[in-house]
């Protein structure tokens, strides 16, 4: 038997198959095949021509309002009594989450690419509002594929999209929620080869995207590092971000994953726990399998069947995860944990309370392990938590649930 | 740190070794050392050529495994050659099938909801091999269900159940390694699809590893969808033909036997799957289970598409 050795770095991936160790890939039918090819080296040009970043770096500052503050949640640490808490503000960004990060970069690769026709999947509708906002400037098509659930429990997102002009199209196949959204999106670009770009909103589906979004998204942890050393004179000890198919996550880890010493949490949904099995925690309940074009930890039955994933949050109610992820929880460099929807929403009063910052439940999910993680670490013992959103979204299905409480 | 070995789980599959070019082409150095074109003939090699001789194509027809149960199913794939059927595709179901449309995705749900799984799909293909020896089966379907199985206790079951041939929907070329070159090594046909997207440059490296037949998907889009223009799908065949000797059989919304006679005369094989699992579903009773009339309805629509087969005879 051979052992899988460390890698001399953690930040070389993929291979150019899209390969993070046995994750990733590019399992999707033929039709698409070149389009996926086509956008690949598309990718590379972006990449490699200043001009490109130098577009990217203009809207940043001035559309999206970065860099977002890092900022020390003083009254969270004195709660905890343990850790130093700095919050990486992405709930600022234009649009109120970090998918506009990674949505910017694809509207301009897109624009390079010649495309008019933009569709996206979306879950709790912050990916379909960031990509929506961005063809409403620069004056494309918008198609968003929702879940007819999500369409539901996310209302005030279906109102600002069809405001910025995107059709929203619900999707009823299925558990009705994210994974069939992207279904849904992966058959309109099967058939609207042409004209259309598909812009994936995670760290997933087939290569190049989880690698593309990744890179989009580490102007989180690139700001992270210089904003913590401005601050604290050094690096954090400690990095905690919620995972759904883990872009903001890994736009946080990934700058930092070759500095061995710093710990890295992320946090996935436990819905209802995860021995209920109704949650969505693809890694603690999962198994490798091949979904959405690619290997990655699956929520799925004994015999390959994708099973419903749950979780209160919209954005994390998904079977799978970034193939990345897959990759850096086998090597052993991420931990992933889990919180259940009472813990998330209890973070998000407690969140809200004594920080007056009002946060989306999926960032809520890490929050709740920070209560737990922060208290057992020393006092200069720093944290970094990804506030990947703000709340004003959930409002409504928060209310609900603390009726249904109320009344039971 | 933990250390999991991290290719544990693949080794079956097999995953690409570094370096590895997926776009092997027929000649490669297979177990037993032979070149796979000339040392295998599957039941599909030994159709088409039957076909050729009577200088006309084939009717290929896909249902679904368990639609609407096991039995009815059995009853329908066991109906299909009788009726004019000269190559049976047997879908596997998948809770995801992200090319397929309304139809097919349905066909798969009520299969999974009655309980249909691989091993029964596999125990649906050895039943009508006990009645039938000569017809070919493909099993077409995802890859999720194959793998998590276990991609070579699938090959050895396929092959033992009398499975011929392959179509799996989201292995393209680029990912040979995993099953395509375990499967002509187990003496399966690996089928691959070609589209509208698939130019002149990209041909060679898609029929590679592909045998028994080549499946022209005749539209962008998903099963179900919008009909082919016959003229520009003889086109497309021609142009397949230029980059290669096997069959070429062309699907993807031919529903009724005027639109398969007008494929059929560019094709050497013609595909019809929606319109029949939309057959299944009319026929059921409103409580979604299979009625008398429900193979016997097939079975009537697959002898008119097999009258548009075989109508005007093709000039040799
Ligand atoms: C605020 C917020 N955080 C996190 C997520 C989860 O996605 P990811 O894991 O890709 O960051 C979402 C998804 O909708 C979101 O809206």
């Amino acid at each position: 038997m051979t052992v899988q050795q460390i890698p001399n770095s953690f930040r070389t991936g993929p291979d150019e198959h899209g390969h993070f160790g046995i994750y990733g890939g590019r399992f999707v039918a033929e039709t698409l095949m070149p389009l996926i090819l086509q956008l690949e080296k598309a990718y590379g040009e972006a990449k490699a021509d200043p001009a490109f970043q130098k577009e990217m770096d203009g809207y940043l500052a001035h559309y999206v309002g970065r860099p977002s503050p890092l900022y020390f949640a003083e009254r969270l640490s004195a709660y905890c009594g343990g850790a130093k808490i700095y919050l990486k503000r992405e709930e600022l960004n234009h649009t109120g989450a970090h998918k506009v990060n990674n949505v910017l970069g694809q509207i301009l690769l897109a624009r390079r690419m010649g495309k008019q026709r933009i569709i996206a999947e979306t879950g709790a509708g912050m990916h379909g509002v960031a990509t929506a906002t961005l063809c409403a400037r620069f004056g494309l098509e918008c198609i968003v594929y929702m879940g007819s659930v999500d369409v539901e429990r996310q209302k005030a997102n279906v109102f600002r999209m069809k405001t910025l002009g995107a059709r929203v199209v619900p999707v009823e196949s299925g558990a009705k929620t994210l994974k069939d959204a992207m279904n849904e999106a992966l058959r309109d670009w099967v058939t609207n080869v042409d004209s259309t770009f598909y812009c994936i909103g995670t760290v997933a589906g087939p290569h190049p995207y989880p690698m593309m979004v990744r890179d989009f998204q580490s102007i989180i942890g690139h700001e992270t590092r210089e904003q913590m050393q401005t601050a604290e004179g050094r690096l954090p000890n400690s990095l905690i971000a919620c995972i759904g198919g883990g872009s903001n996550a890994m736009g946080l880890f990934h700058p930092f994953l070759d500095d061995n010493e710093i710990e890295i949490y992320g946090v996935e949904a436990a819905g209802h726990g995860i021995a209920t099995g109704q949650h969505a925690a693809s890694i603690a309940g999962g198994r490798p399998g091949v979904l959405h074009g690619n290997r990655t930890y699956l929520l799925m039955n004994e015999d390959g069947q994708i099973n419903e994933a749950h979780s209160i949050s919209a954005g994390l109610d998904y079977p799978g995860i970034g193939p990345e992820h897959a990759w850096l929880n086998d090597v052993g460099r991420i931990k992933f944990l889990s919180a259940t929807d009472d813990e998330a929403l209890n973070a998000f009063a407690l969140l809200s309370k004594l920080e007056g910052i009002i946060p989306a439940l999926e960032p809520a999910h890490a929050i709740a392990r920070v209560l737990n993680l922060a208290p057992q670490k020393p006092r200069d013992h720093l944290m970094v938590v990804n506030l990947s959103g703000r709340g004003d979204k959930d409002l409504e299905t928060v209310a609900r649930h603390l009726d249904e409480k109320m009344k039971s | 740190m933990r250390l999991p070995p991290l290719r544990g789980r693949i080794r079956e599959g097999g995953h690409p070794p570094p370096g590895a070019r997926s776009t092997v082409r027929v000649g490669l150095p297979l177990k037993g050392g032979g070149n796979w074109s000339w040392t295998m003939s599957t039941r599909i090699d030994a159709r088409f050529a039957a076909l050729k001789k009577e200088g006309r194509a084939a009717l290929v027809t896909f249902t679904m495994a368990g639609d609407p149960d096991y039995d009815a199913a059995l009853a329908i794939l066991n109906a299909l050659p009788k009726a004019g059927a000269d190559v049976v595709e047997l879908g596997m179901p998948f809770t995801d099938p992200m090319a397929d449309g309304p139809a097919i995705q349905a066909a798969g749900l009520r299969a999974l909801k009655a309980g249909q799984d691989m091993k029964r799909t596999l125990s649906l293909v050895r039943e009508f091999r006990h009645g039938d020896a000569a017809t070919p089966i493909v099993l077409m379907g995802y890859y999720n269900p194959i793998y998590v199985y276990g991609n070579e206790r699938f090959l050895t079951d396929a092959r033992a159940a009398g499975v011929d041939g392959l179509i799996v929907v989201d292995l393209p070329p680029e990912e040979d390694v995993e099953l395509c070159l375990p499967a002509l090594n187990a003496g399966l046909n690996f089928i691959r699809l070609a589209t509208p997207t698939t130019d002149d440059k990209r041909l060679p490296a898609v029929l590679g590893n592909t045998s028994g037949f080549v499946y022209y998907v005749s539209i962008t889009g998903i099963t179900g969808a919008a009909a082919p223009d016959a003229g520009k799908v003889t086109d497309a065949v021609a142009r397949i033909k230029r980059h290669t000797r096997l069959p070429v059989c062309v699907g993807f919304g031919v529903r009724t036997a005027e639109q398969a006679r007008a494929i059929a005369l560019g094709a050497d094989g013609v595909v019809v799957g929606s319109a029949l699992v939309d057959t299944v579903r009319k026929s059921l009773d409103p409580a979604g289970k299979a009625t008398t009339a429900t193979a016997p309805a097939v079975a009537e629509l697959v002898r008119t598409l097999a009258q548009g087969v075989r109508g005007p005879l093709k000039s040799s």
